[in-house]
């Protein structure tokens, strides 16, 4: 078989056209190809899946969808840009892995701030109205944060400073695995697990979880809406912040406007997922992260921004709350 | 209800407006330029726009035109979205009464503007729209940049001769009609002097990819011996480090959106031995070139990219020809612009055609760390 | 005199007669005044009719400017009759699995080229009109395609709720998007250009007037209030027999049909369309005015829509006012940011919207909604 299709493709070295359906053949693609577009799919889903917690995690909480989130993505790649010639000088040779945790931490600290800061003022004054009212401030914010930026650091692609070189490692053969490709899956995989721990395990998750099933009951319970709230919003602008500096050590380009796609595409995967739910997200973002990169690889490369919106139709038609959600029972 | 106070106070400010949106005093002469100074091509308007506004400024210091009238640039953003640049040039020609009109450098916005402009009579020059049907809106339309069929086909020329390679791989930009129009001509002059295509991927651009992955270890799969990257720098950068990562270890081609020094510094040394065309290079050592680019870093303390240079080029040749006419009339101004011959510009010597677009050489450069060297010089 | 005015056809009649007698004074305003104008008549039509979706029946939909997109696109396809290429078969290929996805392909290409040749016909047709008609044609075509359109979102969306509903719609609409973008027999990302410059004063206004009466009417109407149900408490609509189905595709076709109207008159003032001007950021905007001029309240939102409009464009003067300071100017010459800081304190001001509570015209202000249905 695989011969008969290697002649072929001889043979027909120009049908990349406008039908484009020779790409459906079988074997158009060999195994080497298929598991480095593995490779870069896991990759790109792990990225998509650091924003998505934040998104879900907020959801959870105050069911209303942070159209700013994918913007202080943003904003933690630019800490990094600007953090990282000050601080890393002071952690020669060695003491580099630390340096980077240290940038990595300021600026997940300094996300968190931003977060906290844009629930308190721009969110928290309209708790009890309509989620749409919440909505338009929150798409407020987000233009806000991006021409913001634009103004404040110029509109121009900045190039990312070399927090981490990024590099193939030795010994994969023919395969291309990155050094920041393992940090992203790596990082990703041990906070999800943290926030699981959190949110199952403590006491403050247990608030989070008690807020998200009923929040005057909550208050009732004693627990501290604005605290819980306030907690929730850090938290996940800490993970968007992580999010902004790994992804600018793998595509070390970064403007005022990387955001928005990123956020998009997380948001899908978080409700894909099913909202609200952090495991959920994690599946639902590498997910559309290896559809996306199959696409992208496939003569359709040219379809690829709407595949994951296609990705989410065609499963929310079959289950309406998204792969891991449970379906509500509207209560009357 | 309480009384919607918001409105009334806006109402006074729009009456404000209406009064103080008169004509500019009579002395100056009111040049309109609308660019896309925010949004996701901010990059490349902010560029354009600080080529126009040096060259402003010296036509000013030098005694300004016509008996001394200074040059005013009355400059309108048009956010780098469609249905803005229409209200712009709309406001330019009516409410600011400009003489002619410069921009932009994306075609798509100004095919928007040229029906506008052709109809009110207003000469436009469009610093970069490489897109041939650009200037087909009428005979008020120009620009100072060559079409994408003359530097599609100089790149393919320059990969079947030079390069030598048998088979490309095309890698463009689905969003921007600049990229699909440059790997159009690019595909057809080389599939027709025996090149082959081996593969064709795409990804959209203007700062949303920035994950190039998934199309280039397709391409490395299809063993190309060079890759046609007809996209902006913003892009290109990105491609060069993510396809050496990957193991690809062919030349990458491109076009003049390549042209910024913003290239090397996101691509690092990647795209070392990389090829390009563009409009000029700033390593050139003719007087014209070399006075640009010192005047451009005295101003701006950065290196001018691709675009800056021709946004200046515009603003020069627009000035030139007020002075040749004698007059601010459109229509004499017009039929100045149209036998412009061998304008000797920092882009080259520009001769505008009877199609109203520059015909001029462009230039290949070869990427070499921060530097780009001259590879060669093409004649149209 | 007084029972006149409470008559909602009156004011319509009133509406078209003045936007017809404005229209002939166009030529005396500013060209660029006179097109901030058309803009403002474009989003009303597309503000109310988004707000029968979001507003009245109360699903979140993000994907208006996809609808749009479809109006335009089609109306423009009709007005300037230029036929659209039929699709290239493709040829046979040796391999098994290739030739039966050869033989699928094939079939449905030759069901492309029917329906193409079918709309290459009547675009034909159409040309034999006069001008007026060949817009009107074009306009309502664009409008039923554009509500086919809504209704294809609308039926698979029913089963979905709240932000699931969003994030699908605006799905849809980039979807859209990215098929115009990848679809070179109309301009592809280059765009479409060359389209007559049809709307005039009295088009925006007419249409508008037209798609105020209609919402208004319909949601005055009994039949009417069963969008309001919805709104208001799906299940309990439910368990009165309100069948909450056909309300949310009636909102969605409706809505999707002005939209594609508005859309038509869109394309034919600015006369250039590029899909990038139809992506999600468009819907938003369009959301933006719904929500700040009160959802549900059609007089609200046509405030809206007319004051965030103008707001816009005003940004342009406020960057050339001397009187400023510079930093300030330099703000404002920022539009996008000034833009957002309005909206932020809109929201924070009146969280209701500018008019939220205020209904619509005349007897039906007063009128309180019936206990039962």
């Amino acid at each position: 078989m695989a011969r008969t299709i290697s002649l072929l493709r001889r043979s027909h070295p120009e049908k990349v056209g406008l039908r484009q359906w020779q790409a459906w053949e079988h074997g158009n693609m060999s195994g080497t190809e298929f598991f480095q577009q593995l490779i870069n799919g896991v990759s790109l889903g792990a990225f998509y899946a650091l924003i998505a917690l934040g998104y879900t995690m907020v959801y959870g909480v105050l069911r209303f969808i942070n159209f700013a989130h994918g913007d202080v993505f943003m904003i933690g790649a630019f800490a990094g840009y600007w953090l990282t010639p000050k601080l890393m000088p002071h952690f020669p040779g060695a003491w580099m892995p630390v340096g980077v945790c240290v940038v990595l931490l300021t600026a997940m600290a300094l996300c968190a701030g931003l977060g906290i800061v844009i629930e308190k003022l721009a969110y928290r004054p309209l708790r009890s109205r309509p989620k749409l009212t919440v909505l338009i401030t929150a798409i407020g914010v987000s233009l806000l944060l991006e021409y913001g930026g634009q103004y404040l650091f110029g509109p121009d692609p900045k190039s990312f400073p070399d927090l981490i070189t990024d590099s193939a490692l030795e010994g994969t053969g023919a395969l291309t695995i990155t050094r920041s490709q393992i940090i992203a899956v790596g990082v990703t995989a041990a906070l999800l697990a943290a926030l699981s721990f959190i949110v199952k395990r403590t006491k403050l998750g247990l608030a989070m979880r008690a807020l998200s099933n009923n929040p005057t009951a909550a208050a009732l319970m004693g627990v501290n809406l604005d605290t819980v709230i306030s907690f929730t919003f850090g938290l996940g602008s800490a993970l968007a912040g992580a999010a902004g500096i790994l992804w600018a050590i793998s595509n070390p380009s970064i403007d005022p406007l990387m955001g928005i796609l990123p956020g998009i595409k997380a948001f899908v995967a978080a409700v894909l997922g099913g909202i609200g739910n952090l495991p959920g997200a994690a599946v639902g973002a590498v997910l559309i992260g290896v559809v996306e990169t199959f696409v992208g690889g496939s003569s359709f490369s040219s379809y690829r921004d709407a595949i994951a919106f296609s990705v989410l139709i065609i499963i929310l038609l079959f289950r309406p709350a998204g792969l891991l959600g449970k379906a509500q029972v509207e209560k009357v | 209800m309480p009384k919607p106070k918001l409105p009334s106070i806006l109402l006074l400010f729009l009456c404000a407006a209406l009064v103080s949106a008169g004509p500019a005093a009579a002395q100056d002469i009111s040049v309109g330029e609308y660019a896309s100074l925010t949004g996701s091509e901010a990059t490349f308007g902010i560029n354009s726009d600080n080529g126009v506004e040096l060259a402003a400024d010296e036509i000013n210091n030098s005694g300004g035109l016509l008996g001394g009238r200074k040059v005013k640039v009355v400059v309108e953003d048009d956010q780098s979205k469609p249905g803005q640049p229409s209200a712009a040039v709309k406001k330019l020609i009516n409410s600011d009464k400009v003489i002619a009109v410069i921009g932009e450098i994306a075609s798509s916005r100004s095919l928007e503007a040229a029906p506008i402009c052709q109809e009110a009579k207003v000469p436009m020059l469009s610093p970069g729209s490489t897109n041939p049907t650009v200037t087909e809106k009428g005979d008020y339309i120009f620009r100072v940049c060559f079409i994408d069929p003359f530097q599609g086909t100089v790149m393919a020329k320059f990969a079947l001769d030079t390069l030598h390679a048998k088979k490309v791989a095309v890698l463009s930009d689905v969003t921007s009609d600049y990229s699909k129009g440059l790997s159009q001509f690019f595909t057809e002059y080389y599939k027709k002097n025996g090149g082959q295509i081996v593969i064709e991927r795409s990804y959209s651009g203007s700062g949303k990819d920035k994950d190039f992955r998934a199309q280039l270890t397709a391409i490395k799969a299809a063993q190309p011996d060079a890759i046609f990257v007809p996209g902006y720098y913003t892009e290109a950068g990105l491609i060069g480090k993510q396809a050496r990562i990957l193991g690809l270890k062919v030349p990458l081609l491109g076009g003049d959106g390549w042209d910024s020094p913003k290239l090397a510094e996101i691509a690092g040394n990647s795209l070392d031995g990389c090829y390009f065309s563009t409009h000029f290079s700033a390593a050139d050592t003719a007087p014209k070139v070399q006075d640009f680019v010192k005047k451009y870093q005295a101003k701006y303390k950065t290196m001018p990219d691709g675009m800056a240079p021709l946004g200046y080029d515009a603003m020069m040749i627009l000035a030139d020809a007020i002075k040749q006419a004698g007059t601010t009339d459109g229509g004499k101004v017009r039929d100045i612009l149209a036998k412009v011959k061998d304008y000797d510009a920092v882009t080259g010597k520009i001769t505008i055609d009877a199609n109203r677009n520059a015909t001029k050489s462009a230039v290949v450069l070869r990427v070499d760390g921060k530097d780009n060297k001259f590879v060669a010089s093409v004649a149209p | 005199m007084s029972r006149y005015l409470r008559s909602k056809k009156v004011w319509l009649l009133l509406a078209v007669l003045g936007s017809a007698l404005l229209s002939r004074f166009s030529g005396a305003i500013n060209e660029y005044y006179l097109q901030v104008i058309i803009f403002v008549g474009i989003n009303i039509t597309l503000a109310v009719s988004l707000n029968l979706i979001n507003g009245y029946t109360g699903q979140f939909s993000l994907g208006h400017a996809g609808f749009m997109a479809v109006g335009a696109y089609t109306a423009s396809i009709v007005t300037l009759g230029v036929p659209l290429p039929l699709v290239t078969y493709p040829e046979p290929s040796a391999a098994l699995f290739a030739r039966l996805l050869g033989a699928l392909v094939l079939a449905f290409d030759h069901a492309v080229n029917a329906v193409l040749w079918v709309a290459n016909s009547g675009v034909a047709a159409v040309h034999g009109l006069p001008l007026v008609l060949q817009f009107v044609v074009a306009l309502v075509a664009g409008g039923i395609l554009a509500a086919l359109t809504g209704l294809l979102v609308g039926v698979p969306s029913l089963r979905l709720r709240g932000d699931y509903l969003a994030i699908v719609t605006l799905g849809f609409g980039e979807i859209i998007r990215v098929v115009i973008q990848n679809t070179d027999a109309i301009g592809g990302a280059r765009g479409y250009s060359g389209i007559p410059n049809y709307t005039t004063f009295f088009w925006a206004y007419a249409v508008a007037a037209a798609t105020i009466y209609i919402v208004v009417s319909l949601i005055d109407s009994t039949y009417g209030r069963g969008f309001l149900t919805v709104r208001d408490d799906e299940v309990a609509a439910e368990a009165m027999g309100v069948d909450t189905t056909k309300y949310k595709v009636v909102a969605f076709v409706l809505g999707a049909f002005f939209a594609g109207i508005g859309g038509g008159l869109y394309a034919h003032t600015t006369t250039y369309i590029n899909p990038a001007g139809f992506d999600f950021q468009r819907s938003i905007e369009i959301v933006i005015i719904v929500i700040l001029g009160g959802m549900g309240s059609t007089p609200g939102v046509a405030f809206a829509a007319v004051l965030l409009t103008v707001l816009a464009e005003y940004l342009r003067f406020v960057a050339g006012y001397t009187f400023l300071p510079t930093w300030l100017r330099q703000l404002a010459a920022n539009r996008t940011i000034i833009y957002a800081l309005v909206l932020i304190a809109l929201m924070l001001l009146r969280p209701q919207g500018l008019f939220g509570g205020l209904r619509a015209f005349g007897a039906s202000a007063t009128r309180k909604v019936p206990k039962a249905a």
